[in-house]
């Protein structure tokens, strides 16, 4: 059922390793200078380990005293990790500088196994709710709020920075940023049970100007020739709304992500499903066996023209 | 060089004695340290020459198993959206295969080592503890094999090894799975900890005489320091089994955040033991990379001084590392600063032994049979795993690689590198001591070969996956993300791993094969005393060590040994016995007289686990009575102890005569006594940590504590019983009946006042209001009240003891220790409720 992974999450380059931001920029560099010394010190010990088994008696005797236990074990390494220490303990500090008035804010909610996704406005209050996606303007830092609804999940955008745990009863404080449009892939890192696998997310890039543009389309509620298509009826006639929202409809259930805009995500599911109206059919008709132990239950009972209509009424939420 | 103990030195000299032995001595010594004859016997055999070999087997067979189930695994990641394993058995799959890695194979197989080797390279017929050794031994072969089963039933734990809640909490894990891990694991660290004590006690107390702690074997010190870091760091997670056990149970909220309970207090206290955890299991396996390098490069260990003091460095700085595994959680910038220092420093002692083993063989000449091989592969892939263990040490790195597949090769490099190779070169290199056949070299080859080439394999390319993005513990992963190629390379790994395995298992076999002829000796011209020609009784006579490296340096002593010229060459009591060192010096003290094998503690360690077993499946009446059947085994087999053997000295050779019995600190007993209630002092430093961390959380909502006059009758009555317990000491040692039992007469109301002084107190609080299902002041409170509690218990039991002992006229003035060992205890149950007394008085504001 489900096909190729959604964009966003190539695995080549390693995202990780495929900085596109000042937060991953400086790890990734990180990254690549560890890599160097180790290959270098590991390259060390093999040379010493292949002249001790098998080079001449000269070096042998020379290698064969305490002089190498104190240079290789405990100089050099001293010298090189202090140096390391500075340098990675001084990056860490940078990156977790404090967020400044009239960044971006952005509450991310995680829960079993979907993001809730709030925007806030400078006093912290919520000025738009939805899920699984995140849109952010590019070339800003935003500051990502991270809290967890039931168990302990980790909020995870390789190319844009480091993860951080979303914990019960804490809110952690993340700052990432994109410096060009685009998407980028995410993925819940902390394993939270039942399907931990399939909780991705995606982030859309925006150059600052669209993104408020987009703001201001979101903001408006479902459109209302939608909401008198057969697809709004079987919606709410199945009980749909019980779960989910459709901003405008009597469709006000908290448990599930909000749909008021669902048709214009780029993946359903947790990120794991590209969204069209067959997907969205497909996922309806038995969610249970694309992410086994998902919350949302299958629903074989809608007949094919029901399950076409609702999913046509859901992919025309843009 | 001066005396420790009054001992002469000179007396060393007497040695090796001149002149033939009497006749009929090896074979009465022989007698008394007899085999197992039939079926009963070989349960129920003590000797660590039989229950070492059950242990190190068993360790193996949980490696055996919990490595199926990681072939199981990596056929599920071999492709895309597998749909060979369900989630639910997957999540099960990959929790159980962690905790038997950890707890069922990684500690107990290196322990298991230990009791194995330790008496043999001590020149000690036995350890000091032969019967916790069986005890410990089938607690953990019977719950290891429980909590295996449990996958069977699909009631396996699927919370990770490492059971964070609020995942593994009643309302997101409400089956009994993730009780089979806390109730399951918990008890065997009971059993890792009796072995522990066991270890120390052994290697500072019975040592031959001579071996002072400079010519302690590497070996030796390896386990002395892991034991003493189990020591610390395992009440950490009996503590945190505990508190979860009890929030599952009884909805006490520790992990709750709605209730004052903070889901980080798990983390800490799970790393606190879980990260020394680590290296618990890497020095026992340095410490024989250590003896067998020299070994087969046949020269000394350069820089054992150095090497030493490094694997010391290695159990200090181990403790300050634990939130190495919390960089994610939004710590204080200063925390991962200290963490991030620690975890880096931890490296240097490791770099230390590395480059010591690579300088021993540039100094010697490297044989390339089957233990070298495998101690070369040991060098390259720890070092491997120690590189990018530096590389997550950097706080920012880790935040991308944490929780991906680049830890888990991190990890696998670090613990097979550093564990499972040296183990196996351990287990090529000492087969011969134990089955006198030797493993086969040919053999040995492809078993290596096979392990290396598979293990690069399998877990190269999961740095790889790791970065491009493949978190840990995902039962599937989706196409089109590249995964594909790294993720099918590492199950093929996989097989070519176990496929060594295999073969190992098959050599095993034939070694062990009942039949045809054994007669191996020193096949690796090893330097240590297990070398030496040797029976059930170990040594035909315990040699006096004046050397590092005996067998190389002594070159008579073999002969010597056999022909009985040195200490102790028959059984001088008629019993099994062992001599008593001094803790230095390792001066003869005394003769200790050895259990013979008995039924108690089997019985005890089945019914031990039947409790643990019984209450996780709910049986509770039954776990009742398993648990009162238990606690009646353990105390008729500590009936049996405190003997005294007719004659009061014993020639141990030469003419030297040393008593059979001793009380107090120079006791082995005492010693035991002090360690295990330095356990129970680092539960108790580990639940007041756990309580300032929960109070400081959210200080404004805690209750206000009772009435100040309620510490003050607590105080007082803990001091009375202590000043009881102090006193009945000194009494009992008076000549006469009637000092005895005035003595037993002041334990019972030591114990008395303790119980009357835990009552009150927990009264006092009950009408002060913190609700233990309210709010986490008052879990906390009512988890101190438990535990001290449960000493109460403890205590209540040993004043039955001490009576029913002096009714038997076996507590008297010349059987001093029962009541030593319980005054002690007494005294530490005081402190222990004082100290709750006032800790949970001065933090709850009001």
């Amino acid at each position: 059922m489900i096909g190729k992974a959604p964009e966003g999450f190539a695995g080549w380059p390693p995202p990780a390793l495929d900085p596109a931001g000042p937060f991953a920029g400086p790890i990734n560099t990180l990254s690549w200078v560890l890599f160097a010394v180790g290959i270098v010190v590991f390259a060390a010990v093999l040379a010493a380990l292949g002249v001790a088994l098998l080079g001449p008696r000269r070096w042998r005797s020379r290698l064969g005293g305490p002089r190498l236990v104190w240079l290789g074990g405990l100089a050099f390494p001293v010298v090189v990790l202090s140096a390391l220490l500075v340098y990675g303990l001084g990056l860490t500090s940078r990156l977790t500088d404090d967020p400044r008035p009239g960044e971006t804010r952005v509450r991310v909610v995680g829960e079993m196994w979907w993001w809730r996704v709030a925007y806030l406005d400078s006093q912290g209050r919520e000025v738009l709710q939805d899920a699984n996606e995140i849109h952010i303007p590019a070339g800003r830092p935003v500051v990502f709020e991270l809290e967890a609804a039931d168990v302990i999940h980790a909020f995870w955008i390789p190319r844009l920075g480091g993860k951080e745990d979303m914990i019960p009863g804490r809110r952690n404080i993340l700052r990432l940023q994109a410096d060009a449009p685009g998407v980028y892939g995410g993925q819940c890192a902390e394993y939270c049970g039942g399907p931990h696998a399939l909780m991705g997310l995606v982030v859309v890039a925006h150059p600052p100007a669209e993104f408020d543009a987009w703001m201001r389309r979101r903001l408006k509620p479902a459109p209302a020739a939608a909401e008198a298509s057969r697809g709004a009826e079987v919606f709410a006639d199945s009980g749909c709304g019980a779960c989910h929202t459709v901003r405008g409809t009597a469709a006000n259930g908290l448990a599930g992500p909000d749909l008021s805009h669902v048709g214009a995500r780029r993946t359903i599911g947790g990120g794991i499903l590209p969204n069209n109206q067959g997907t969205i059919a497909g996922w309806i008709a038995d969610s249970q066996a694309i992410k086994p132990g998902n919350r949302m239950p299958a629903y074989p009972v809608l007949s094919g023209a029901d399950l076409r209509a609702v999913s046509a009424y859901l992919a025309s939420l843009q | 060089m001066i005396s420790e103990t009054g001992f002469d030195p000179a007396l060393y000299d007497r040695f090796p004695t001149r002149g033939a032995r009497p006749r009929g001595e090896l074979e009465t010594l022989a007698a008394v340290w007899c085999g197992p004859r039939s079926f009963w016997q070989w349960i129920t055999a003590i000797n660590n020459n039989f229950v070492g070999v059950y242990y190190v087997g068993a360790a193996m067979l949980f490696f055996v198993l919990a490595g199926v189930l990681a072939l199981l695994m990596r056929t599920q990641l071999a492709i895309p959206l597998n749909g060979l394993l369900p989630q639910e058995t997957y999540n099960q799959l990959f929790t159980v295969h962690g905790t038997m890695m950890m707890f069922l194979f990684a500690v107990p197989a290196v322990e298991a080592l230990g009791v194995l080797l330790l008496p043999q390279m001590l020149g000690a017929r036995d350890l000091p503890f032969p019967r916790l050794s069986a005890y410990a031994f089938w607690a953990y072969l019977i719950g290891g094999l429980a909590f295996f089963s449990s996958i069977f039933f699909g009631l396996a734990p699927n919370g990770g090894w490492f059971m964070y809640p609020p995942l593994t909490s009643s309302t997101w894990s409400p089956g009994i799975n993730a009780d089979f891990w806390l109730l399951g694991i918990g008890f065997i660290e009971i059993s890792a900890i009796a072995g522990a004590i066991e270890i120390i006690v052994g290697i500072l107390r019975t040592r031959a005489p001579g071996m002072t702690l400079d010519k302690l074997p590497v070996f030796a010190w390896a386990m002395l320091i892991f034991a003493g870091m189990i020591i610390i760091a395992f009440p950490s997670v009996i503590l945190a089994t505990t508190l979860m056990e009890l929030e599952r149970a009884l909805d006490w909220p520790f992990f709750d955040p709605a209730r004052g309970g903070d889901p980080l207090l798990w983390q800490h206290l799970f790393w606190f033991f879980g990260h020394p955890e680590v290296y618990i299991i890497f020095l026992p396996a340095a410490g024989a990379m250590s003896t067998i390098v020299p070994a087969v490069a046949r020269t000394p260990l350069v820089g054992h001084r150095l090497v030493v003091l490094a694997m010391l460095a290695t159990g200090f700085i181990s403790f300050g590392v634990w939130a190495h595994h919390m960089f994610t959680t939004g710590m204080p910038r200063i925390s991962t600063g200290f963490f991030s220092a620690a975890s880096a420093a931890v490296s240097i002692p490791a770099g230390v032994q590395v480059f010591s083993w690579i300088a021993t063989i540039a100094a010697g000449r490297m044989r390339f049979s089957t233990p070298g091989l495998f101690a070369l592969g040991s060098v390259i892939i720890f070092t491997m795993g120690g590189l990018t263990g530096v590389m997550v040490a950097m706080v920012p790195f880790d935040w991308q690689a944490h929780d991906t597949y680049f830890i888990v090769a991190h990890l696998h490099y670090v613990l097979i590198g550093g564990m499972v190779f040296p183990l196996f070169a351990a287990i090529y290199y000492w087969t011969p001591m134990v089955s006198r056949r030797a493993l086969s070299e040919r053999l040995g080859r492809w078993v290596f070969w096979l392990m290396f080439a598979g293990m690069h394999l399998a877990f190269l390319p999961m740095h790889l996956s790791g970065l491009m993005g493949m978190p840990r513990r995902v039962y599937t992963y989706l196409p089109g993300r590249d995964l594909e190629l790294p993720n099918l390379v590492s199950s093929v790994g996989a097989f070519v791993f176990a496929a060594g395995v295999l073969v190992w298992v098959i050599d095993m076999a034939r070694s062990f094969r009942p039949f045809g002829d054994r007669t191996a000796g020193n096949v690796h011209d090893g330097a240590g005393l297990e070398w030496l020609p040797a029976g059930l009784y170990s040594v035909r006579s315990i040699p006096v060590v004046t050397s590092l490296y005996p067998l190389w340096d002594q070159k008579e002593l073999a002969r010597d040994v056999e022909a009985g010229r040195y200490f102790l060459p028959r059984s001088a009591t008629g019993e099994r016995e062992t001599i008593v060192t001094s803790t230095l010096n390792a001066e003869p003290q005394y003769l200790q007289i050895l259990p013979r094998p008995s039924g108690w503690p089997i019985w005890g360690a089945l019914f031990t686990a039947g409790f643990f077993l019984l209450l996780t499946v709910q049986a509770y009446w039954p776990s009742a009575v398993s648990g009162v059947l238990a606690i009646y085994c353990i105390m008729s087999w500590c009936w049996t102890l405190d003997r005294r053997p007719a004659c009061g000295t014993a020639d141990i050779g030469a003419g030297i005569e040393v008593p059979t019995y001793a009380s107090g600190p120079t006791s082995h007993g005492w010693w035991a006594m002090v360690i295990t209630l330095v356990v129970g002092g680092m539960v108790l430093a580990m639940s007041a940590f756990s309580y300032v961390f929960l109070w400081s959380r959210n200080p404004g909502v805690w209750l206000p504590p009772p009435p100040v006059t309620s510490l003050v009758t607590l105080l007082v009555l803990d001091a009375a019983a202590a000043g009881l317990a102090w006193a009945a000491c000194r009494l009992q040692r008076r000549p006469g009946s009637h000092p005895a039992t005035a003595a037993t007469l002041m334990l019972v109301l030591a114990a008395a006042s303790l119980a009357a002084a835990w009552a009150l107190d927990l009264g006092a609080w009950r009408a002060a209001g913190p609700h233990p299902t309210v709010h986490a002041q008052g879990a906390m409170v009512h988890a101190f009240m438990a535990w001290q509690g449960l000493f109460v218990a403890v205590t209540v039991l040993m004043a039955v003891f001490a009576i029913l002992r002096r009714i038997a006229g076996r507590l008297r003035p010349d059987l001093p220790t029962t009541a030593d060992l319980i005054a002690l205890f007494v005294v530490y149950t005081a402190g222990q409720g004082a100290f709750s007394g006032l800790l949970l008085r001065l933090f709850p504001g009001g």
